[in-house]
């Protein structure tokens, strides 16, 4: 690792100064992602601004309708919330199955949500449910929030709050890890929404994650696995690496549909 | 360099560290608590794990000063102080849920937390989630099935 200063914060305002201060500071949550990267030098930051520890971020509660969740609550947190399972059961099982479980006593909901690696869980289950990302400086809806591999409408200086996940009439999530790392070779979130189906995919696109609103459209008019009848992505919009290439992972985005259908009865 | 204080198997440590300083290597460096290994250094092994206020974490994939004023259990705290051995230990020991032993702390360590929590949860532990929740610990001599043998053992004499 590069050297760097280091400052935990004791608060939102906190944090955010100490970010507006320094261009090349950089926030530290769980750091599941971020110490490894830092460890093959392929960051710099010159502080490290450390947000786990403020408790305004480590929450989950239910709103109405809609279940909202701290950006430094972690994986395990989410996974055993009662109010999670009762609420959004889906996503306590997405979140169980994120990682590995020392993993899952680190990582954050608003870093996986911010860092939008291609192949992370959290981003398929906001799209799916159109969730929205409140930071310290607007509301973003979560299909304007993802703008490619690791790219986020985040701008500098602005700091991920919560994420708030209107309840579907139900959902599911089913991903087929890397044998390997764990990490979603292909992962499909479904949900019926009181906007119609969405379908969020990731591990797959070559943009990173993406709504399947061709699958969406069939599943309006007939809600049952025969809806994918016919469907296909284009093999040379997908990731293709020495895991499986382009073909492989349009074929796995069908069969992974339809086991999240399947599940859902 | 900061200054960072946290409480290491019961005591109290302080040390000036460079803030880089990952978990790890100030165990192991700085302390001299060797029995926390260091496999992969990359978060894929768990030869690594400790216990932060009372959860198991990868150590290699902390920084130590993250850790101001947290509670840190190594493998080197886990035995009574009169050296009788912790139950997980001793079931390590009957079973034979080792080989060369490298990854041994960090199994240990994962398995005396998911103890724990399965205990807290009520779920029953069986054979299939031991081998679910050791996803992140590997071994490479034994094919885990004393280690998952050993852990179903403990877990009975633990919970008695």
């Amino acid at each position: 690792m590069y050297s760097f200063d280091y400052h935990q914060a004791t608060s939102l305002d906190d944090a955010a100064q100490k970010l507006a201060a320094d261009d090349e500071a950089s926030l530290l949550a769980g750091g599941q992602t971020l110490i490894p990267t830092l460890k093959q030098r392929l960051a710099m930051p010159t502080t490290l601004v450390d947000i786990s520890r403020i408790d305004a971020l480590n929450f989950i509660r239910l709103e109405g309708d809609v279940l909202v969740i701290g950006a430094a609550t972690c994986h395990a947190t989410v996974a055993t919330s009662q109010t999670c399972h009762d609420a959004l059961p889906a996503l306590a099982s997405l979140a169980n199955h994120i990682g590995d479980p020392a993993v899952r006593h680190r990582g954050t909901l608003g870093g996986s949500i911010a860092n939008n690696d291609p192949s992370a869980d959290y981003p398929a289950a906001a799209l799916a449910l159109g969730a929205t990302i409140v930071t310290t400086q607007r509301e973003i809806p979560a299909d304007d929030f993802f703008t490619g591999l690791f790219e986020t409408a985040l701008e500098p200086g602005e700091i991920l709050k919560e994420v708030r996940f209107p309840l579907p009439v139900r959902a599911a999530y089913s991903k087929f890890p890397n044998p390997a790392s764990r990490y979603a070779m292909v992962g499909v979130f479904i949900a019926q929404t009181s906007a119609g189906p969405k379908v969020g995919v990731t591990g797959a696109g070559q943009e990173g994650v993406f709504r399947w609103r061709e699958l969406e459209d069939a599943l309006a008019q007939n809600w049952s696995t025969d809806a994918l009848k016919g469907l296909s992505l284009a093999g040379d919009t997908m990731i293709a690496d020495l895991h499986g290439d382009g073909d492989y992972r349009a074929h796995l985005v069908t069969v992974m549909a339809k086991r999240t259908l399947e599940a859902m009865g | 360099m900061p200054k960072i204080t946290m409480t290491v198997n019961g005591q109290e440590r302080s040390a000036d560290i460079e803030a880089r300083t990952l978990l790890s290597s100030f165990l192991r460096e700085d302390l001299g608590l060797t029995g926390t290994h260091v496999g992969c250094d990359t978060s894929q092994c768990g030869a690594c794990v400790v216990h932060i206020d009372g959860q198991a974490v990868k150590s290699c994939a902390t920084l130590a000063v993250q850790n101001e004023g947290r509670d840190i259990t190594t493998i080197e705290g886990l035995a009574n102080p009169d050296g009788t051995l912790h139950p997980m230990q001793t079931a390590f020991h009957e079973n034979h849920g080792l080989q060369c032993g490298f990854c041994t702390p960090g199994m240990i360590m994962t398995a005396t937390d998911l103890i724990k929590r399965h205990k807290t949860s009520g779920t029953p532990l069986d054979e299939k989630t031991v081998r679910a929740e050791l996803e992140g610990n590997l071994c490479r001599c034994t094919g885990y099935q004393n280690i998952v043998k050993a852990i179903l053992a403990a877990s009975t004499e633990m919970s008695a």
